[in-house]
This record gives C-alpha cells, sequence and structure tokens, in this order.
C-alpha cells in the first residue's frame, strides 16, 4: 500500500519535473496552432525557414545572456557590441579592403575581447553585472561611432552578403550557424566542467569555491563567450543589411533577456537550459512573424510581446511552485 | 521607579515561571525560570544549546512560549517584538550588532521612535539636539551627527546600550558583549554596567567568560538540555561547581565508534597562524578520528576553513605526509587529498536548486572527463555507487538537493568529498540539524572511513559526540589550543566531560 502511494507520489514527481522542463514548448505550440489558424500562410515550410534565418541573430545573444544570467548577472553590452562588430567589418571590408574572412575574424576577435574586459570587470572587481555591462555599453557603442565616423558604411561585397543569403546543403547559412552555435552551447553547458561551474556559482557561489570551483575563471569564461557570440550575431546582422551603422542592435539585449526568461532562465541565477532558450527564441521570433502576417501594428507587437513574456513567467511560476 | 517593595512580593523585576517552547520535535525549553532583580548583573550559563538564547528570545518576543508566563515589573509581560519590548522597558544588545552603518548617530539612537513634525517630516534638529545632552551624559566621545561606520566595534555597541537607555530600558540584555572587544573596551564597558547597575537597571550578561562573570556579576542561572539548574549568588558558587552544574550528565555509549589502527602522520600543522586562530600545531594520523572541541567562535572552524584553503593563513607551516603544502584556494587542497565538510551546509555545502548528481560530482568533474566532455554515463554510475554506500535516501540522483531531508544533504555533501577520495576528510559540525537516525548513520561512516586509512578532523560542539567519536581530543581556547585529551582517558573516566569544558573555558 505505501509502495503505491510512493509509487503515485513518484510519478507526480516526474509529471511536475516535465511540465516544468517542456511546459514553454506547449506555449509554443499552442501560439503557432493559434497563429496557424489564424493566417494560413504562417503554417509554411518557406515562411518557418524565414523565421529561422531571422531569429538567429537574436539567438546567438540569447545563449550568451543566457551564461550571463545563470551566473547570476546580466550582459547589457551585447547590442553595443552589435553596432562595434559591424563598424569593425565595415571599416576592414570597404575601407581598407581586406580580405573577407580576415575581417571577420577580428571582428570576432574585438567583441571577444570585449566579452573579455566586462568579464575581467565583473570578477576581479566583483562590481555588479547590471552597472558594468551598462557602462562598456557605452563605451563600446562610441567606439563604433568614432572608428565609423557616424555614417554607414556599405559592405557590397558578394562573399561577404553570402553569409546571410547563401546556402548550405540547401539550408540558408544562417540557420546553418544557429544549428551549429546551439549544439556547441548545449554540449558546453550541459556537457563540459565549464558549464557545471557556471550552474554552480550561480546557484551558490560559496558551495562552488567550497567545491574548488574557481569564480573568477568561471565569470570571466561566461563574458568572453557572450562577447563572441554577440560578434557571430553581427556578422549575420550585417550580411543581411550589407551596411555597418554605429546605431544598431539598440535594444537587443531587451529580447535576449525576454527569450532566456522564456525559456526558464532564472533570474535568479543557476537554472537554464539551452532547449528552453532555443524555444524562447522561437517564441519571441514566432510573435513578430505571426503578427506581422495577420497585420498587428508594431505599437500594438510591442504590447503583445510584452503580455506574451509576463504569462508565460507566471505559468512556469506556477508549475514549478514547489521549487520555490 | 524602581524602589524595591519592602514586603518583598515583588522582589524581582522579571519573572520567568514554567517556560516551555519546543521546536518541531525539539524541545528547547522545559519548564524553566527566571528571576531577575532590578540593579542587579545576572548571568546566564550554560553549553551552546543549553536554551539560554532560546529563553532570551521569547523574553524580548522573537519566539512565543507554548507554556509558562512572565511578569515584568510585577505585571503580566507579553509582546510580539523587539520594538514591543523596547517600549515595554526592555532591550538587548545583539552579539552580532547589526546597525545600519550609514546612519548617524542620533538617527540610531532614534530609529523607530524619530521625532516628527507633523506625521511624516524628521525633525532632525530637535532630534540632535536631545542625542547630544544624552551622549554627553555618557562622555561619549562622538557628537550625534557622527555616522555609525565611522566608530569602532565597541563604539557602536555603546551606542547601543545609550539607546536602550535613552528609551527607558529597565532591563537589558547582552549577549556575548565582550566577544569583540578588546581589555581596555571591556574595562569600559564594565564602568558603564556598574553605573546602570547603580541607576537600578536589571542587566542579563550572557557569556562564556568566565573571568568576566566572577568579575561583573551578581547571580548566575544556569542551564542545561533546555532545563533550568540551578540559580545562585556569584559569591555563594565556585568555578569548578558552576562547570559541573552546566555539564552535569553521563557520557552515555551510544557511538558506533570502533577502534582502528592508527597509522602514520597524514597531516601536520606547525604554528599555524591566522584571523581568529594563533600558534596551532597538531598531527593527526592515517586511521585517526581527531576531535576539536570548544566553545562557537573559539577558532576551530576557522582554523580548518584557513588549511582548506578558503581563508588565509598568516604564519605557519602544513606538511601532508611529509612534504610541505601550502593551499591558496579549496581546489588546490582538494587536489592534494584534503577536504572539508562546512558547518554551514546551507551556505558552502550545497546548490540546492541543482541535482544531487550534479553536487556530488561538482569538485571531482577534472577526474570525469572525456576529451572536453563530462563522460556522463561514468558520472551517473559513480555518483550512484557513492550515494549508495552513503545511504543517501532519494528517489533519483537526478533529483534537486532541496528535496532531501537535512539528514540526507548532509551525506550528499559527505558523498561528493568521499568520491573526491581524500587523505585527509575535515567535518565541521558533520551532525548539526540531522535527525538522531541520520546521525548515528553518519557516525558509523566515520568509522568505516577511519578503518579505510582516511584521517579525519571533526569538529563539534557536542560533547557527548565528540567524546563518543574522538581517538584524541583537542580542546580550543580563545584561538590557541588549551590542551588534549585521549580516548583512553575518556573511557577510564580520568577526562570527564567537566575536565574538557574547564579546558575550554581556558582553565588548565
Amino acid at each position: 500500500m505505501l509502495g503505491k502511494i510512493k509509487a503515485k507520489s513518484a510519478h507526480n514527481d516526474s509529471l511536475r519535473m516535465l511540465m516544468g522542463k517542456y511546459g514553454i514548448g506547449i506555449v509554443l505550440l499552442i501560439m503557432m496552432v493559434v497563429i496557424g489558424i489564424m493566417e494560413p500562410a504562417f503554417a509554411t515550410s518557406n515562411n518557418f525557414i524565414n523565421v529561422a534565418t531571422q531569429v538567429a541573430i537574436n539567438g546567438m545573444i540569447s545563449y550568451g545572456m543566457c551564461l550571463a544570467i545563470t551566473t547570476g548577472g546580466i550582459d547589457l553590452a551585447v547590442g553595443a557590441q552589435l553596432a562595434l562588430t559591424s563598424c569593425v567589418l565595415g571599416v576592414t571590408i570597404t575601407n581598407s579592403g581586406m580580405n573577407v574572412w580576415v575581417s571577420c575574424f577580428i571582428a570576432l576577435l574585438v567583441a571577444t575581447l570585449f566579452g573579455l574586459l566586462n568579464g575581467v570587470l565583473i570578477a576581479k572587481f566583483n562590481m555588479f553585472p547590471f552597472v558594468v555591462t551598462l557602462s562598456t555599453q557605452l563605451i563600446i557603442r562610441g567606439l563604433s561611432q568614432v572608428i565609423s565616423g557616424g555614417k554607414a558604411i556599405s559592405l557590397t561585397s558578394d562573399v561577404f552578403k553570402n553569409i546571410y543569403s547563401g546556402k548550405f546543403l540547401g539550408m540558408p547559412i544562417p540557420i546553418v550557424i544557429l544549428i551549429i552555435i546551439t549544439i556547441i552551447m548545449y554540449l558546453l553547458l550541459h556537457w563540459t566542467k565549464f558549464g557545471r561551474y557556471v550552474f554552480a556559482v550561480g546557484g551558490n557561489v560559496n558551495a562552488a569555491i567550497a567545491s574548488g570551483v574557481s569564480e573568477f575563471w568561471t565569470k570571466v569564461g561566461v563574458y568572453t563567450v557572450s562577447g563572441f557570440l554577440a560578434g557571430v550575431a553581427a556578422i549575420i546582422f550585417t550580411a543581411k543589411t550589407g551596411s555597418a551603422q554605429s546605431n544598431i542592435g539598440i535594444g537587443y539585449e531587451t529580447d535576449a533577456v525576454a527569450a532566456c526568461v522564456l525559456g526558464g532562465t532564472s533570474f535568479a541565477g543557476g537554472i537554464a537550459t539551452i532547449p528552453g532558450v532555443l524555444m524562447g527564441i522561437f517564441i519571441i521570433g514566432f510573435i513578430y512573424n505571426g503578427m506581422n502576417l495577420i497585420g498587428v501594428s508594431s505599437y500594438y507587437q510591442s504590447i503583445v510581446k510584452g503580455c506574451v513574456i509576463i504569462g508565460a513567467v507566471l505559468l512556469d511560476m506556477v508549475m514549478n511552485k514547489r521549487n520555490r | 521607579m524602581l524602589e524595591k517593595n519592602t514586603d518583598g512580593k515583588n522582589e524581582y523585576i522579571l519573572q520567568c515561571e514554567g517556560i516551555s517552547k519546543a521546536f518541531g520535535g525539539t524541545q528547547a525549553l522545559k519548564d524553566v525560570q527566571l528571576h531577575v532583580k532590578p540593579g542587579e548583573v545576572h548571568a546566564l550559563m550554560g553549553e551552546n544549546g543549553a536554551g539560554k538564547s532560546t529563553l532570551m528570545k521569547i523574553v524580548i518576543g522573537l519566539h512565543k512560549q507554548d507554556k509558562g508566563t512572565i511578569t515584568f515589573e510585577g505585571k503580566p509581560y507579553q509582546v510580539k517584538g523587539p520594538v514591543d519590548a523596547i517600549n515595554a522597558g526592555i532591550a538587548m544588545i545583539h552579539q552580532e550588532l547589526n546597525p545600519e552603518p550609514h546612519l548617524s548617530i542620533a538617527d540610531s539612537i532614534f530609529l523607530k521612535r524619530e521625532d516628527t513634525v507633523g506625521k511624516f517630516f524628521l525633525n532632525k534638529k530637535k532630534q540632535n539636539e536631545r542625542a547630544g545632552e544624552i551622549l554627553k551624559q555618557f562622555n561619549f566621545p562622538y557628537g550625534p551627527k557622527t555616522l555609525i561606520k565611522e566608530l569602532t566595534l565597541a563604539q557602536v555597541q555603546m551606542v547601543e546600550i545609550i539607546k536602550a537607555v535613552s528609551s527607558d530600558a529597565r532591563m537589558i540584555i547582552m549577549d556575548e558583549p565582550t566577544s569583540s572587544l578588546d581589555s581596555e573596551e571591556t574595562d569600559h564597558l564594565f564602568r558603564v554596567i556598574r553605573e546602570l547597575k547603580a541607576k537600578g537597571v536589571a542587566i542579563i550578561y550572557i557569556s562564556h567568560r568566565m573571568d568576566e562573570i566572577f568579575q561583573i556579576c551578581d547571580t548566575v542561572s544556569v542551564f542545561r538540555d533546555g532545563m533550568f539548574i540551578t540559580s545562585a549568588p556569584l559569591a555563594q558558587i565556585s568555578r569548578d561547581e558552576l562547570i559541573s552544574k552546566m555539564v552535569g550528565r553521563k557520557v552515555e555509549n551510544v557511538f558506533p565508534k570502533v577502534d582502528c589502527k592508527i597509522g602514520d602522520v597524514v597531516f601536520k600543522a606547525e604554528n599555524l597562524c591566522g584571523k581568529g586562530f594563533k600558534d596551532i600545531s597538531f598531527e593527526v594520523h592515517a586511521g585517526e578520528i581527531l576531535g576539536l572541541s570548544g566553545l562557537v567562535g573559539s577558532g576551530r572552524s576557522e582554523t580548518m576553513r584557513a588549511i582548506f584553503g578558503l581563508d588565509p593563513i598568516t604564519s605557519g607551516k602544513m606538511y601532508l605526509e611529509g612534504k610541505e603544502i601550502k593551499n591558496k584556494n579549496p581546489r588546490s587542497a582538494i587536489n592534494k587529498g584534503i577536504c572539508m565538510v562546512n558547518e554551514d551546509r546551507k551556505n558552502f555545502g550545497l546548490c540546492l536548486l541543482r541535482s544531487l548528481r550534479e553536487n556530488i560530482s561538482l569538485p571531482n568533474l577534472p577526474k570525469k572527463q572525456r576529451g572536453i566532455l563530462i563522460n556522463q554515463r561514468r558520472e551517473i554510475k559513480e555518483c550512484e555507487e557513492v550515494a549508495k554506500q552513503l545511504t543517501v535516501k532519494a528517489a533519483s540522483i537526478e533529483h534537486e538537493a532541496f528535496s532531501l531531508s537535512g539528514g540526507n544533504q548532509q551525506k550528499v555533501v559527505i558523498a561528493k568529498w568521499i568520491m573526491a577520495n581524500p587523505k585527509l576528510l575535515i567535518l565541521d559540525e558533520p551532525t548539526r540539524g540531522v535527525d538522531v537516525g541520520a546521525k548515528s548513520e553518519i557516525h558509523s561512516l566515520m568509522c568505516q572511513f577511519a578503518a579505510k586509512g582516511m584521517a579525519i578532523i571533526m569538529i563539534s560542539s557536542e560533547l557527548p559526540e565528540i567524546m563518543g567519536m574522538s581517538d584524541r581530543i583537542l580542546i580550543y581556547h580563545e584561538g590557541s589550543i588549551n590542551g588534549e585529551v585521549t580516548r583512553a582517558e575518556i573511557l577510564d573516566s580520568t577526562a570527564t566531560e567537566e575536565v574538557i569544558l574547564a579546558k575550554a573555558f581556558g582553565g588548565k
């Protein structure tokens, strides 16, 4: 008798864990079905490929943001990183006529170094990530205005533009990049020592240190990866628009934070999953896409986006009630 | 206001009668009493966990008693919290002072009873004037506008006392008031206490320092295991009598201690100094359980944290298996084979939101890698094995740590260190907050580890535990080792609880 009761409660437990883990997937499905019924053009493979291509940019940024939030921080500099990387690309390719790949390498290096700088400032001096990245964001955007002279630099190189519009094995390259980065991030967070340390530092920094984890290197690693991913996002973005500008990426951190939160990343730190964040990224993408198709004005889109995020987080709170 | 009632009826300012209090299943207080006269300094004594703090928390309204009555100044007394207690005339100066560092002295003194203009606006001018007068009465060297953060700890404490007196407190409770004062500051505090006494203020003085008790107090009440033992004027009681009253019980042999073969020296400390401890030298052998006894705050945990690399060591040498070592951080200690179960499980032991598996393997990940990835199959297998070995009761190692009971959580903490296969395992209060069953299981595990040749250091504030489990006990007193007893001495009763406690209090 007792055994039965125990078995049942264990079953409830696993159901709860399942819902807690994949509840957001259900939200995503319901949303797709509703939009699909309202607008048949939504449920076409063309449209899905379209969405996946568009979300690749936010995807890169969101993965970096997810790491920062999981360690109990935040990276507000990603939007400015996008602008700086873009301007570095413009200056090196158009103004200096550098090889596209060399230029991409330099741009990624710059983004990664600024990520490293964020990490060192946060971990070495124990400053609040919010304040540090809020400030470096200003520096980074200022720098991008300095090197671009505040003007848009057009990029005409076909090799470069091909990064957005080209195909690899029949798939748009941004989707290929998204898939590769998703796999790498999944392995990084869930299958490596570094990932475990990220969870441990975010979950309980004292216990992590007492277990031999280096808080410094973990945090430095997190912001460096975030910087690198912002660089990747900037390459896709610049290839898409064909123009390097110092005023792009404003507000991109908001969508990234939203995708993380929707994907079950806890602001208290220590909880996140990469599949969750991926679903969050797609929910944000579908909100934009679906409403564009239905013909909702962009003013209302913003309102709807806010409501969906609050609703999803509330749902998550209710499902994981026993966790808190 | 405070004249003694000549008919003797209301001789006491505070009368606690038949107070009982239980927390969950633990009876913290059983039918205790306390009688304090106006104008006396009344010492409360007892071991850690004897019930002194619980009783004081009931008096200032932080807890509510299950049974019993309190009478203050002849009237029934029941308060809802510390602010209420201050209004009624009882203030408590806590051991860890926690004032707002950015407030001025005047703001701090009048906190929660500010002078106001109308309902909302502070009357800073009047407040500063009033505070200035009060400070002058106490010959306090700073003005009312000085910020709290500019003061020394002793001065902050004085501000707290001034605050209590200025709010017309007729009774002040002081919990370990001298724990962070030097001797000059202590003398000054005692002068102030005597002045308060002369004004008829009653003082309840909680301290572990025997010398001070005899120096400043008039009467002592002794508590043990949540019970009231005795109350007597200090003039009529000796130091030894006091200690034996505090201990009072027989050592029961309920501990599963198995005598193991004691091997070579594993770890040796030579004249270690650091924050909270000085000149610590000892050796611990393979297969030995070395107990560290002493009062809370005597420097035991501080020494062990420093050895484990959590805090710095300022001077001294450490040797592991004969080789000199230094531990800059816990990682270097773990790599060498020194592991530590921290006393504060929630803050230093577990990431409660993560799974048992992740918690157990956290310090051991460098050994579980295949290339750059974690070999999860091996990780799961090994975590399950160690969880089984330690009889962790959980449906699965994938459950989050917070879902487990305290005892099982503690086993998980031990499990992660056993997986690291340490040469020296340090256990700081390994059975605190653990139920009886799990407690004895943890004790059996300690014996198993020792039998495998591990050296174990156990800190415990429970005398029966430390006497029942240790091969050797070092006794700390105020940051230094003040004596050692062996298991043989315990077994033939030449080293009793009285002997250990006397050493812990600084005696010979």
